[in-house]
């Protein structure tokens, strides 16, 4: 708990749910972790051949689209729009009857396709797993990666299937009453005139 | 949106919302494997009380691509022809716990009286009743505007709607629920419309429709158009006679080879016809004009198959029965990651 959310302890419980966010990634941490992400995936892949990102939508999309500018960084003969697609996984989600209906997002993949590729999922936070899970069978539907490797920009635990993260900006311990929010300028940019990763306390 | 009866009192968010998932479902299409699992374990029953082609096939491929079990019913070689009534046809459907009813029938206002009486607990669709509505033809027709639309001006299609276009409905207005049901979508997403038809074949009270009317076909082309659908000439609903010859009807108001020519040489290049079929070549419309690259007849029946499967997606996910009268949450929402 932080100070502020403290002090505010006492109004909260009898006046409307005052939010209480704190701010655990500045844009400048945002943008180092996601290097550091970009070198680990080099290391791991052993260079760029064969590998491709797909951002999960919507925010894992344009992380994907950074990755893949810093990638193609290290080396000249890489166009960075051939190596990042989107990947929508809302057709595969399990909770499809329980939530109000979600508008599906586009797929779009690289031209060369998915097969034999080594496939780095991108989102902005892994909680449950399960859109995680959700994408696994979306890519079996599209083709037949050689691996499927995952980037997140922050893990806040509570993973409800056995799931984990490659490659994580930042390890965020959370309570589940708690709300993670990524503001990305690409998508939020009336919201967020800068990228932040915010924590906003539970009513 | 509980069930989808009309467009008449379908709201410009949920028209654009149908089209716009409609476009992501027919990426499915193309793809190797030309399934997606979001209605799985649902059942959906279609229930055909009339005979039709196109629309069963396309309502049956459209919940097979989305995972969902398909009970087809017709009503030649069912109890109906024992006699049956709808009340204890649909409640044997009930029964058999249908989570959506696709239902088309020969009497105007029964898929309403379906989903209005109680009897059943399923989303009903109608896909088609009598002379009233056809509402998923109607939105078929509008995506397959819209993507021409957007083409043409260079824009994106995704959220875009028909504002400025001007479309000429021609034939058979009288029986058509065709044209009922896209007069009442067009003006929702802003084209401008224009019937043109004998005075015979057109209904009572064609006045207070949102379009205007014209019994000259070749002065409402000269006049620019940017999409021109024309109507069956429904026979089989015809018990009087209502113009004197065929011969004397295509010559009218049929789109023959000279009206075809008449585009081009009105320098209309970019000007579409359609047709929701079943097409009487020689009729309404020349052998010439049905296969021309103008045509979008073939265009129509694909995305007939998306916009169906958008319309059983978007119906029968998201709410499950103890909250009905759930709309959609606007996808701007920054909320995407809370429930996952």
């Amino acid at each position: 708990m932080t100070t502020s959310s403290a002090a505010s302890q006492g109004s909260q419980q009898n006046s409307a749910p005052v939010t209480v966010s704190r701010v655990v990634l500045s844009a400048a941490d945002i943008e180092r972790a996601l290097t550091r992400i970009a070198y680990e995936i080099l290391e791991a892949n052993k260079g760029l051949s064969d590998l491709l990102l797909l951002g999960i939508p919507r925010r894992g999309f344009p992380l994907a689209q950074r990755l893949a500018v810093k990638l193609a960084a290290t080396d000249p003969t890489v166009d960075p729009a051939t190596i990042v697609g989107q990947l929508d996984v809302t057709m595969f989600r399990d909770d499809l009857a329980q939530q109000p209906t979600r508008a599906p997002q586009r797929t779009q993949l690289p031209v060369s396709g998915i097969d034999g590729k080594t496939i780095v999922l991108v989102d902005d936070v892994l909680y449950s797993g399960r859109t995680i899970r959700a994408a696994l069978d979306a890519l079996v539907d599209l083709g037949r990666p050689r691996a499927v490797r995952l980037a997140v920009l922050v893990d806040r635990g509570h993973r409800e299937l056995p799931i984990r993260a490659d490659h994580v900006g930042k390890n965020l311990p959370t309570s589940s009453s708690e709300k993670v929010r990524v503001h990305l300028v690409e998508i939020d940019g009336g919201i967020a005139a800068n990228d932040e990763v915010v924590i906003e306390a539970g009513a | 949106m509980r069930h989808l009866l009309d467009t008449e009192s379908l709201s410009l968010e949920n028209a654009i919302q149908i089209l716009d998932t409609a476009q992501e479902m027919s990426a499915v299409g193309e793809r190797e494997i030309k399934k997606l699992p979001a209605l799985r374990g649902r059942t959906v029953v279609n229930l055909f009380f009339e005979d039709s082609t196109r629309t069963r096939i396309s309502f049956e491929a459209a919940a097979k691509r989305l995972s969902a079990d398909v009970i087809n019913f017709s009503a030649k070689g069912s109890s109906v022809s024992k006699g049956e009534s709808l009340k204890d046809t649909a409640q044997t459907l009930e029964a058999m716990s249908a989570d959506a009813v696709v239902i088309r029938h020969w009497a105007s206002g029964a898929p309403a009286q379906l989903a209005n009486s109680g009897w059943i607990d399923a989303a009903v669709i109608n896909a088609g009743d009598g002379t009233h509505a056809h509402p998923t033809q109607a939105l078929l027709d509008a995506f397959t505007m819209r993507a021409h639309w957007s083409k043409i001006q260079g824009t994106a299609s995704v959220g875009a709607d028909l504002a400025g276009m001007r479309v000429l409905i021609v034939g058979d207005v009288l029986h058509s629920r065709v044209a009922r049901s896209n007069v009442w979508l067009l003006r929702t997403l802003g084209a401008h419309v224009t019937l043109v038809a004998p005075p015979t074949l057109l209904p009572v009270g064609v006045e207070h429709w949102p379009c205007e009317v014209s019994y000259d076909l070749d002065a409402a082309l000269e006049t620019g158009v940017d999409a021109v659908m024309m109507l069956r000439v429904q026979a089989e609903r015809m018990n009087a006679s209502f113009f004197p010859s065929t011969r004397e009807y295509a010559r009218r108001w049929g789109f023959d080879d000279a009206r075809l020519a008449k585009l081009d040489a009105l320098n209309l290049k970019d000007t579409i016809i359609m047709h929701p079929g079943p097409m009487n070549r020689g009729l309404e419309i020349s052998s010439a004009a049905a296969d021309s690259p103008r045509s979008t007849v073939l265009a129509q029946v694909r995305n007939g198959v998306s916009v169906r499967m958008a319309a059983l997606y978007l119906l029968l996910s998201g709410e499950m029965r103890e909250t009905p009268a759930q709309l959609a949450v606007p996808s701007t929402l920054p909320s995407v990651k809370d429930p996952s």
